[in-house]
């Protein structure tokens, strides 16, 4: 399960002193701080921007150009419809919109139950499989609409039966 | 710098102890991963494992002590549209015999091991290649020539005796005993290698200059640029993922012609499984001393440190990858200075892509005049081509350059999905240019492409057919420039968004003939007056598709017409009296009730009320159902 608020914030303090004193090291801070807390928090930006010796407007400048930095909490698992070019020849639009649908979401927001974020991605380097689909770190390739939603539907399937496995133990104990 | 030390030359540590009687390799690449691949080797293993008369070993660990079989999963194969491929060795008497499986599911594992394996019989329906005869996918394989993928699909890329067994690091052991920085960088120069990320340039001139540019401080940066941005292409993925070590070795090379002790490889974050490889990889070339300090035991140090991106295409130009190594917003700025003279932090910086470093240890290894001898009038050697979209055998391709486009579709590619008509071949991405029919027999060099309006850039190939429309594939590139323009300069930032506006209005059937001359006219102006090479190529797709497609945006503008049926606002859904048979599958599917008729009467669909989700048009199974 999750880990508690003093575990991350250990691995935040230990995070901060690794890279404290290196050049160039803005980046990978914010990347193992959003690693750590699934989004940037102000007040992670706050000290990320101080233990880098930088002002906050500029850790906020680079959190805002990059693509991969959120601001804002993020759902456990992330579905990501690949639109790199083979695969919006090849159907990505219906493929994106099916999945909007089932997950009752429009790309790049939560659902309701903070479980998924739906985001359109350029290329994932999966061309020949196009049109392909990320579910957290495995790729679906060769998708149709429906196939696709037959994915996220057994991925979920997955996830329910775990929770209901990890409530189990939590139960017996 | 001179040679004062002995140099060891490296070998693997551990060899293999057996031969086993199977070897069974798979591809793990992230299409072969897509495909289901992990699932099938997991059942390769657990089905050997069930035999009880081979062994699963590892061969460099465990002795073959009977009977024994290896599985292991390798980079990518090349052929992504028969992956999970399985290539199966047999040895018989010592006498191997390999034949190579294409769309292996776990189910069919069974059956190749009790009749290939045991038996003896390959099952003949599911193979893609076999020593045995000549299969359908030949011309794939036939018409390439592996030196940048000569490893990619062969080892296994997280085991560094695998790569040192197979010739790993004996370039760079062969410049760090044999050779003056001079010397190396006269043999890329000599080669005519250019570089491979779409620039196009001479990869031995860009490090004659690094090696000519003095540092105050005596440091130098060598940098391997892995943000392989251009959605489409994937070939530097694969060479990260299957064969990372030849990267960090063409590196080493590439720092020591130029005199670098420190070295940067920055990697899209969108890569994570070639993160992975990459990071064990770096891991075990400093334990072995391939990398680091007094490499092989000579006076030649070396640094490396991977970079993650953060998603930003921009970030593959070469400025702004430098700013982003130094932890800024990746915005380009106005080259000159070039980063020869002044780079990641104001010192000397050579910048190569990953497919040019990944063949930099071939030519050291097999000489210039090999690589030189491959190629096409000004452009030399290979280059490997992502092929993708509607083409029947996509994948990867390394081809020697001046190939025409023809047979690398046709042959090697199989040609057009589903026998439908070829439209245009894209190539070079959000760089490059929609090409029509006509030019497919214009040989693929860096000059001759150039003058179409397109670029051979990374070596991408998207093929798109009848049912893609060029007005909507123009704008998706435009798209994506537009959410990439990182905002510095005005005729970009502004001019795309401009671009895209009248491409939005097209598309949704509200352009008119002067949006055409309009477009054409900011084209001009981005290109131009942009300060980057994001934004000044940013025009290409749109100016190659109005020049060889003019015919298919009048359409657009004048009859308001999409004939691929891709922009839904210009489709129109009706039903063909004469062909419709009144069966009501097509009333059943209609999600808004707008198909009326009586059973066994032709019906008719109500456009008022129709939202073109086209779910009639897929369900009819007498092509009744016409859309326009």
């Amino acid at each position: 399960m999750g880990q508690t608020d003093g575990e991350l914030e250990e691995q935040f303090v230990e995070l901060l002193d690794h890279y404290r004193g290196e050049r160039g090291a803005l980046v990978p801070m914010l990347q193992g701080a959003q690693a750590i807390f699934g989004y940037l928090p102000k007040e992670v930006m706050e000290r990320v921007a101080a233990a880098a010796g930088e002002p906050l407007s500029k850790a906020l400048g680079v959190a805002t150009f990059y693509s991969q930095f959120r601001l804002h909490p993020h759902a456990k698992h992330t579905v990501r419809c690949c639109h790199g070019t083979a695969c919006h020849v090849s159907g990505a639009t219906l493929v994106s919109r099916e999945i909007e649908k089932h997950l009752g979401i429009h790309a790049g927001e939560n659902t309701p139950d903070m479980l998924y974020t739906v985001e359109e991605v350029h290329c994932v380097g999966a061309c020949g499989m196009a049109p392909v689909v990320m579910v957290d770190d495995r790729a679906h390739g060769k998708l149709t609409p429906e196939k696709a939603v037959e994915v996220v539907k057994a991925f979920q399937a997955e996830v329910a039966a775990t929770e209901a496995q990890d409530a189990g133990l939590e139960g017996d104990e | 710098m001179g040679v004062a030390r002995a140099v060891g030359r490296p070998a693997p540590q551990k060899p293999r102890k057996s031969l086993p009687d199977v070897d069974i390799r798979i591809c793990l690449g992230t299409g072969g991963v897509a495909a289901g691949s992990r699932e099938v080797l997991k059942a390769f293993e657990e089905g050997l494992d069930r035999t009880g008369v081979l062994a699963v070993i590892r061969p460099r660990e465990d002795d073959c002590a009977d009977h024994c079989a290896a599985v292991t999963g390798t980079g990518c194969r090349g052929l992504c549209a028969m992956d999970p491929l399985v290539e199966v060795t047999t040895r018989r008497n010592g006498v191997p015999h390999t034949v190579t499986y294409g769309q292996v599911t776990p189910a069919m594992v069974d059956e190749i091991i009790s009749k290939h394996i045991l038996g003896g019989e390959p099952i003949e329906d599911w193979l893609v290649l076999t020593q045995d005869h000549a299969t359908e996918y030949v011309p794939f394989y036939s018409a390439q020539e592996k030196l940048a993928l000569r490893h990619v699909g062969v080892i296994d890329p997280e085991d560094i005796d695998d790569y040192l067994e197979a010739d790993g690091y004996q370039g760079l052991y062969k410049v760090l005993s044999s050779m003056t920085p001079a010397e190396v960088v006269e043999q890329i120069l000599n080669s005519g290698l250019r570089g491979r990320g779409g620039a196009g340039f001479s990869t031995g001139q860009k490090w004659r200059f690094a090696a000519n540019a003095p540092s105050p401080d005596g440091v130098k940066y060598f940098i391997c640029n892995g943000d392989e941005g251009d959605p489409g292409a994937f070939m530097d993925c694969s060479v990260l993922e299957g064969d990372p070590h030849a990267v960090f070795e063409g590196m080493a090379i590439g720092a020591y012609a130029i005199g670098a002790s420190y070295g940067y490889l920055y990697v899209r974050a969108e890569y994570p499984l070639a993160l992975r490889r990459l990071k064990i990889a770096m891991k075990d070339a400093e334990a072995r001393g391939l990398l680091g300090d007094n490499i092989m035991g000579s006076e030649f140090s070396f640094h490396v440190k991977i970079k993650e991106g953060a998603g930003a295409f921009v970030c593959g130009e070469e400025t702004a990858m430098m700013q982003s190594i130094e932890g800024n917003r990746g915005m380009p700025r106005l080259r000159p200075p070039y980063p020869a003279e002044s780079g990641l932090w104001k010192r000397p910086t050579n910048i190569n892509n990953v497919e040019t470093l990944s063949v930099v240890p071939w030519i050291i290894l097999h000489g210039a005049d090999a690589f030189a001898s491959r190629g096409y009038e000004k452009s030399r050697g290979t280059k490997v081509f992502a092929l993708a979209g509607k083409v029947n055998r996509t994948g990867l391709a390394e081809v020697p350059m001046g190939k025409t486009l023809r047979e690398v579709i046709f042959e090697i590619g199989g040609g057009v999905k589903n026998n439908k008509a070829f439209k245009a071949v894209q190539m070079g991405g959000p760089s490059g240019g929609c090409l029509p029919e006509s030019l497919l027999d214009l040989p693929v060099d860096y000059e001759t492409i150039n003058q179409t309006g397109a670029i051979v850039g990374s070596g991408g190939m998207i093929v798109i057919d009848e049912d893609n429309c060029i007005v909507d594939t123009a704008r998706y590139f435009l798209r994506f420039t537009q959410q990439e323009s990182c905002g510095k300069c005005v005729p970009c930032r502004i001019g795309t968004m401009r671009m895209l506006g009248i491409l939005d209005k097209i598309c949704e059937g509200r352009g008119t003939p002067k949006d055409l001359d309009f477009l054409q006219d900011i084209c001009e102006q981005v290109r131009v007056g942009s300060l980057c090479g994001l934004g000044a190529t940013a025009p290409n797709p749109v100016l190659t598709a109005l020049k060889y497609f003019r015919e298919e945006f009048d359409e657009h503008v004048i009859e308001h017409r999409c004939r691929a049926g891709v922009c839904e606002a210009l489709i129109k859904y009706s039903i063909d009296p004469e062909t419709c048979t009144g069966c009501r599958a097509c009333v059943r599917v209609c999600p808004v009730a707008a198909i009326s008729g009586e059973k066994k009467q032709a019906h008719v669909i109500d456009s008022e009320l129709c939202i073109k989700c086209g779910a009639c048009y897929e369900k009819c199974r007498f092509a009744a159902v016409r859309r326009s």
